[in-house]
């Protein structure tokens, strides 16, 4: 292709990088004040276009245009505010992370609210009174609308830089992203400051969105396309720095515009088709920054956080009790199959509910003795997967080979990618890890002569005897079992203790000779070798494997299960493992708005236990017994 | 024979000299105070012994060998044990644990995998923590202690290694003037049992006068005094650093 088309294209990922920076930038300053990961962030852009959608659509004209967009941006700044106000205030106490479920739930009420108010079909907005035109540049026409984008880029960064370093309310939200206990303790009213926070935050979100309105069509899938776009450009850009951010969004933007534009390349015999790698570039990008510079490029290292959470109890033997609940409910799921005679479908709800649990404790292993979380458990339960499906499809191995190859994939992937994910921590350790897991999901998802593509790998069927529902259940049972009894040994044991003691103080564990990094990065090993596991079972369970079912939302599922069982003890992942999933198949099949639901049940178990379904119940035993 | 040797050490922030050619020994069984206003280079001076921070130039030499530059973890199994300014301990565990933890890395149990953590070592952390006298409370969590007991705690995990050599910063901080004394009274027959040598930092005159063998004192990243109570309570450069010349303000005078 010729310079100039490159340059064209080039500007064209300039219009797209304006619309990224404006979400990134509100993700930015609300993590960096809240401490709040806004999952529900891309659902704040995608109310926007929508609204400014209806606004150009119904009032119509220069006014339903551009009056609507900034009416939009308003809508969702007011949202956003109400949402602070009504939900996350009450929740700031809870442990780490647990906000991040709150947002999770948002998003997928807001996702349903969003199909009930506009419908499924993909809505484009009109062209833009007064710019609907085009220049000629480059011998092309270039959209004189896209021209007004990028020139919105550098005003809004100019103004958010104004008001960050010239306005009391800048210097607030600085103060507070360096250290807000300090800020609360010189007396600043934090509600307020939250609140203006978070609806300045939603209004460059609802700005992004409505923005895009003549130039992209709204549609349903955007909240989580944005908001792992947008999560990319904080980290790439450095968490908290607005500079930062546009400098990301313009990289990003770059970097697809031009994968799209180059197409297929030879490179001596090899082809290489980059339009291809459009999905997967961003991701590379992130992790090479955040190896290279882990703070993101303009970035610094993060202000120190004072826990607010009640550090964890230490952990002890189980009781005589609990060992005995825990033989009555071992007992009551091997009978299962005698009760399910009538209703097949109960232990296939079974093996996923087992399959779930080894998931969500492996999960919990690195993210609560650990401290490490994992935004990208996905790619352990995918090599898993994929490993045990294409040994068969190629090996045509037996199943039970298979199954014990599906960790060994896992373990290897995990011994890779930990290596790079241990050295960070906090919220770039999480987008690292998540950058892994796209990595491995579109190696997938692209290499299609292997795995299958979009199509994934089917005929996966496990051999007798397990080739029945009950005698499969009764694998994943036994699986499950040992995989949990063996997590729970490794936390009691010196092992596990190293990695809660890095965890507790690193100044301390250095100071008396534990190699945290190294200690992480075994648990990490381990963690994504269990489930590897999980994935292997889960391919024979399904018969197939697809790319769909190891995406991004695998990784969020189990960060719910763990989260809304309780982070602090070791039957909390599987509580709520079996919670999510029970609640997840039934209302699934039974409502049509099924999201909605799911996230408003979300929401009212983060409200009633906001530590977690065992931890609120814990909480509740302990107060009763002390009365 | 000295446990650790000091020499020329130097290390630079930006401009500012925070450490500027100190030399200095610990001698075995010495009860060693460095003392000097703030800013004068204590805790980076410490940093550098305990590996958190890289000299620019110079030797920390404990024994025969020389350990710039090597991390925390590496100095510690060199035996040399270490307290913090803010008591660093694990708050998701049981005091006695705390010590075990300290006791598992010494025996280099750290990656064993199925054997039970509380179970290992649990007579030796007892008998530590009778030593600071906080055996009572070894199956409370640590979280709920009150601080002066966290330091105590503290300084049973930071003895689990039987150190050679024992780096206390500042470790009365924060502690009610009758704590501060029992703390450093319990410290100070821990060494002469032991004879472990300890190099601490503190800010309270009383306790260092009281339980000092030797004194050194830094001003301005500089070595300016060296020897007992009673010399460095006399040295004209020490009285300067620390009360000034009461000159200030006539200077201001005779210049308006």
């Amino acid at each position: 292709m010729t310079i100039d088309a490159l340059l064209f294209q080039a500007l064209n990922g300039l219009a797209a990088a304006s619309g990224l920076f404006f979400v990134a930038a509100g993700l930015s300053l609300i993590f960096g004040v809240t401490r709040i990961i806004n999952i529900a962030h891309g659902s704040l852009y995608m109310l926007g276009i929508y609204l400014a959608y209806t606004f150009a659509t119904r009032v119509g004209g220069v006014l339903g245009f551009w009056g609507g967009i900034v009416a939009a941006a308003l809508i969702v700044a007011a949202i956003g505010a109400l949402i602070e106000i009504l939900l996350l205030r009450r929740i700031y106490r809870a442990p780490e992370l647990f906000q991040l479920l709150a947002t999770f739930a948002l998003l997928l009420v807001i996702n349903d609210a969003a199909l009930w108010i506009w419908g499924p079909e993909d809505l484009l907005g009109p062209r833009a009174p007064g710019l609907r035109g085009a220049v000629e540049i480059l011998g092309r026409r270039f959209p004189s609308y896209d021209l007004f984008l990028i020139a919105m880029g550098p005003i809004v960064l100019i103004a958010l830089q104004l008001v960050l370093t010239r306005t009391r309310f800048g210097r607030l939200v600085r103060a507070a992203t360096q250290d807000r206990e300090m800020v609360g303790a010189l007396g600043v009213n934090q509600a307020v400051l939250f609140t203006s926070v978070f609806a300045v935050g939603a209004f460059l979100a609802g700005l992004g969105g409505a923005m895009q309105v003549a130039r992209e069509p709204a549609n349903l899938l955007m909240d989580l396309t944005v908001i792992s776009d947008a999560f990319v450009v904080v980290v790439v850009g450095g968490m908290g720095s607005i500079p930062g951010a546009y400098l990301a969004a313009i990289i990003i933007a770059e970097i697809k515009a031009l994968c799209i534009g180059i197409g297929v390349v030879e490179f001596g015999g090899f082809r290489v088709n980059f339009s291809k790698l459009t999905l997967v570039a961003e991701f590379i990008v992130m992790a090479v920054v955040l190896i290279v510079r882990p703070h993101g490029l303009l970035g610094r290292a993060q202000g120190a956080i004072r826990s607010v959470a009640e550090p964890e109890e230490p952990i002890r033997p189980a009781t005589a009790a609990l060992k005995f609940l825990g033989l009555v409910v071992l007992g009551l799921l091997i009978c299962l199959p005698l009760f399910a005679k009538t209703s097949p479908y109960t232990l296939v709800l079974g093996t996923d509910i087992l399959i779930a649990i080894i998931f969500a404790t492996s999960l919990h292993f690195i993210m609560g003795p650990g401290g490490m979380h994992s935004f990208g458990h996905a790619a352990y339960f995918g090599l898993g997967a994929y490993g045990a499906a294409l040994i068969v499809k190629f090996l045509a191995a037996p199943m039970l080979g298979a199954i014990a190859f599906a960790p060994l994939l896992a373990l290897a992937g995990a011994l890779l990618f930990g290596w790079f994910a241990v050295r960070l921590s906090g919220v770039y350790l999480a987008m690292l890890t998540l950058a892994f897991a796209q990595i491995v999901w579109s190696i997938v998802y692209q290499w299609e002569d292997v795995t299958g593509g979009s199509n994934g790998v089917v005929g996966i069927w496990p051999a007798a005897p397990f080739n029945t529902a009950t005698n499969y259940y009764l694998l994943a049972l036994a699986f499950a079992v040992l995989s949990v009894l063996l997590l729970r040994r490794m936390l009691f044991s010196p092992f596990g203790y190293a990695m809660r003691a890095g965890r507790d103080s690193p100044l301390r564990a250095e100071a008396i000779g534990i190699d945290v990094k190294r200690v992480h990065w075994v648990g990490f090993a381990v963690a994504g070798c269990i489930c590897g596991l999980a994935g292997g079972l889960f391919a024979f369970a399904k018969g197939s494997i697809s790319p769909e079912t190891i995406a991004v939302g695998r990784s969020i599922d189990g960060l719910v299960m763990v989260l809304l069982g309780g982070i602090q003890t070791l039957t909390g992942p599987i509580v709520g493992a079996a919670t999510f999933v029970m609640l997840q198949d039934t209302i699934m099949r039974q409502v049509e708005y099924w999201r909605a639901l799911l996230g408003a049940t979300i929401l009212l178990l983060v409200l009633v236990f906001p530590a977690g379904i065992v931890g609120g119940i814990m909480a509740r035993y302990a107060a009763w017994k002390s009365r | 024979m000295s446990v650790l040797s000091i020499r020329n050490l130097r290390k630079s922030f930006g401009g500012v000299h925070a450490v500027d050619g100190v030399s200095f020994d610990v001698d075995k069984g010495e009860f060693l105070a460095l003392i000097g206003p703030n800013g004068a280079g204590k805790s980076t001076c410490f940093n550098m012994i305990n590996g958190q921070i890289m000299p620019d130039s110079g030797d920390i030499l404990l024994g025969e060998r020389r350990i710039n530059g090597l991390p925390p973890r590496k100095v510690w199994r060199q035996g040399v044990g270490r307290t913090f300014q803010i008591a660093a301990t694990f708050a998701s565990m049981t005091v006695a644990e705390n010590v075990q933890m300290a006791l598992i890395s010494h025996a280099d149990e750290l990656f064993s995998m199925f054997s039970v953590a509380a179970r290992r070592h649990r007579e030796r952390a007892i008998a530590l923590l009778e030593q600071v006298g906080m055996a009572a409370a070894a199956d409370r969590a640590c979280r709920e202690l009150a601080y002066g007991d966290v330091k105590r705690v503290e300084l049973a995990v930071a003895l689990a290694n039987e150190p050679r050599l024992l780096l206390m910063d500042e470790p009365t901080a924060g502690m009610a003037p009758k704590e501060r004394n029992e703390l450093i009274a319990l410290v100070k027959s821990l060494v002469v049992e032991r004879g472990i040598s300890v190099l601490f930092t503190e800010h309270s005159m009383d306790v260092v006068f009281a339980f000092a063998d030797r004194i050194i004192v830094l001003a301005r990243g500089r070595l300016i005094a060296d020897g007992d109570a009673r010399a460095i309570r006399e040295n004209p450069k020490v009285q300067e650093v620390y009360f000034g010349t009461g000159k200030t303000f006539e200077r201001a005078k005779e210049g308006a």
